[in-house]
């Protein structure tokens, strides 16, 4: 049993593992831990078998090993060269920009970059139309998103779930100009004709949009997950009397819970970075949200649309990429704090 | 042969003037329609001169024939001061300036809102920062449609010249309201007020539909109130209309000063007036 087990905990594991974002560190060490394996097992083996190797088998070897060593470093060095000249571009107005404050840029909501008297730089409306976006939108994806994910894994049939997964995939396919779009004609029409909004591109137009983006997503990954569950769990439910519905929500789910957050998470990504559906869906107006009817404006949205027109190298350039850097923060913290929980789980 | 090209590459302040059989044109997004339309009608009077037109922009335009990368930039606004220093040091060159016609901005509203008259104050209480006024019914109207009552304010990025040029002629450099919508373009205004009962914007008279009515504007309270016409445009009657501009560096020579002169024929005021834009002079058969 125990073997069994540890065996079936394997595949599982890889399959949290492997999605990347919340645990790419873990990769990252994964791979310099099994780096003495590829070394020692064909010297082992190889000694008896093969007792002259060349010389250019062995340093064909050498660098076959330096590539794979360098594209895993390289994950690294890219994460922290991006965020070295994002951050060397907006330096210049966090260290003494005339009009740049900094407890004014995290907590004001008055964006005012280009006015004429009174330039004020506060990104409050922006990091709240982010958060609430994305919360609006993981909302209404992560229940279809995953209920999709256990119907196609779960519940149908072979015919039905090739034609599942294919559609699903083709949703993924959809550029997200394609999206933006459809909420700025069909959505933001739908939304006035039923629910009196007195404007369609809203809160509500940007979250369904974003949730229709993310769902296939959180679906194939998930779907990934939770056929990563050995059979053996499932026939051991199964033998034990347990409904089709039992063995979903006490067995598999639990099972597969890093990979099923995984598929969140990677969704969740989606949503906070995506810019150009939120961008037209959103209505695109400084603006705290009250309801789900309100105009909004995102961090993403905003950069794309001023960084264009900004002189390179003014304050308001430079307060843009100090956006890129807020951003980056609040989603390494996200990502932080998933990864924490999925570690405080596998403790348990 | 080393002198000939030294003499080519180092004569004039336009970019590859001589050679130049294609000509880049970028800048204003109120112009792009424009200056595609110019575009295209060039065609049939030559085919020796390509143009290659993108919007972005003024400020943009601006910028990218500081950089030598374009030979004509359009621009909804006057190049400012600053600008003008920065072109020379960039390029030691002074931007040439062509006003190709006029534009007349137009307060949009949605088709069956019974308002027609709108001053420069209430469009300003409307508009700027700290403006009281929120509500259709403070402006004494009830918008069929719209039954929240609320005011929809509809607005350009605020890097672009309409923008600007609002705020200056009709907030006297007074800030915006936040919370306005803040399209990317011209023509997605219109779009918005379209299809919003609740809605109120400001966007260039050439892009008008059957969906949105054009307000007359009165500067002053207790002064006439003017439609956005081609007449009153031309006679500086309508007050929110700005000069349309076109940009070179130095004096055009070659292919590029044909193409500015051909602008400012008849055949070339005629596209303006087509494109739904103010032409400098009206010829003949003007309405």
């Amino acid at each position: 049993m125990t073997g069994r087990e540890g065996q079936s905990e394997h595949p599982n594991h890889r399959a949290a593992g492997g999605e990347g974002v919340a645990s790419g560190r873990e990769a990252a060490g994964g791979g310099a831990g099994w780096k003495p394996a590829p070394q020692d097992s064909p010297r082992g083996q190889g000694e008896g078998k093969r007792p002259r190797r060349s010389g250019w088998a062995r340093a064909g070897e050498r660098v076959i090993e330096g590539v794979i060593r360098t594209s895993g470093v390289s994950a690294v060095l890219f994460v922290l060269a991006i965020f070295f000249f994002v951050f060397r571009e907006a330096a210049p107005v966090l260290f003494g920009g005339e009009h740049f404050k900094l407890l004014p840029f995290l907590f004001s909501v008055e964006w005012y970059p280009t006015s004429a008297s009174n330039v004020r730089y506060g990104t409050l409306a922006l990091t709240v139309g982010t958060f609430s976006v994305t919360a609006l939108a993981m909302v209404l994806a992560v229940p279809f998103g995953l209920g999709a994910a256990v119907f196609v894994s779960e519940f149908c049939g072979p015919r039905l779930k090739e034609t599942l997964k294919v559609v699903i995939e083709l949703l993924a396919a959809i550029p997200s100009v394609v999206w933006g779009f459809i909420g700025l004609t069909v959505m933001s029409r739908l939304i006035v004709h039923f629910t009196g909004a007195p404007v369609g591109v809203n809160l509500l137009n940007g979250g369904i949009i974003l949730a229709l983006m993310s769902v296939p997503i959180i679906v194939s990954i998930g779907e990934d997950a939770l056929k990563a569950v050995p059979d053996s769990y499932r026939e051991a439910g199964l033998a034990l009397g347990a409904t089709r519905w039992q063995l979903v929500y006490r067995v598999l789910l639990p099972a597969a819970r890093n990979g099923l957050l995984a598929a969140v998470l990677l969704g969740v990504g989606r949503a906070v970075g995506e810019t150009m559906a939120v961008l037209m869906a959103t209505g695109h107006a400084v603006n705290l949200p009250l309801g789900v009817f309100d105009s909004v404006r995102t961090l993403t949205a905003n950069v794309a649309a001023e960084l264009g027109e900004a002189p390179a190298g003014s304050d308001h350039y430079r307060v843009l990429f100090l956006t890129g850097v807020l951003l980056f923060s609040l989603t390494f913290v996200v990502n932080l704090v998933a990864d924490l929980v999925i570690r405080g789980w596998r403790r348990k | 042969m080393v002198g000939v090209l030294a003499v080519l590459l180092g004569s004039g302040c336009g970019r590859r003037n001589q050679a130049s059989v294609v000509i880049q044109n970028k800048g204003s997004d109120t112009m792009v329609n424009l200056a595609q339309a110019w575009a295209e009608a060039y065609r049939e009077v030559t085919t020796d001169v390509a143009i290659e037109v993108s919007g972005g922009g003024s400020g943009v335009g601006i910028a990218a024939l500081m950089r030598g990368t374009i030979d004509l930039a359009n621009s909804s606004r006057d190049i400012k001061p600053r600008e003008v220093e920065e072109v020379r040091r960039h390029t030691g060159c002074e931007p040439e300036e062509v006003i190709a016609g006029y534009d007349a901005l137009a307060i949009f509203v949605h088709r069956d809102n019974p308002l027609e008259v709108i001053t420069f104050e209430q469009l300003s209480a409307i508009f700027r920062e700290d403006g009281p006024v929120t509500r259709w019914s403070q402006l004494g109207v009830q918008v069929p449609g719209c039954r929240r009552d609320q005011i929809i304010r509809v607005s350009r990025q605020s890097s672009s010249g309409t923008y600007e040029f609002f705020r200056e002629r009709v907030m006297q450099q007074r800030d915006f309201k936040l919370g306005s919508l803040d399209m990317n373009g011209s023509k997605e205004v219109v779009e918005l007020v379209g299809n919003t009962p609740c809605a109120i914007g400001y966007s260039g008279m050439g892009y008008a539909n059957g969906r949105v009515k054009m307000l007359r504007v009165a500067a002053r309270s207790d002064g006439p109130a003017v439609a956005p016409t081609l007449e009153s445009t031309l006679s500086q009657r309508y007050p929110i209309a700005r000069s349309l501009h076109l940009y070179t560096l130095g004096e055009p020579t070659g292919a590029l000063r044909d193409y500015l002169d051909w602008i400012l024929s008849e055949a070339g005021q005629r596209v303006v007036r087509d494109c739904g834009y103010v032409p400098v002079r009206l010829g003949g058969g003007a309405p």
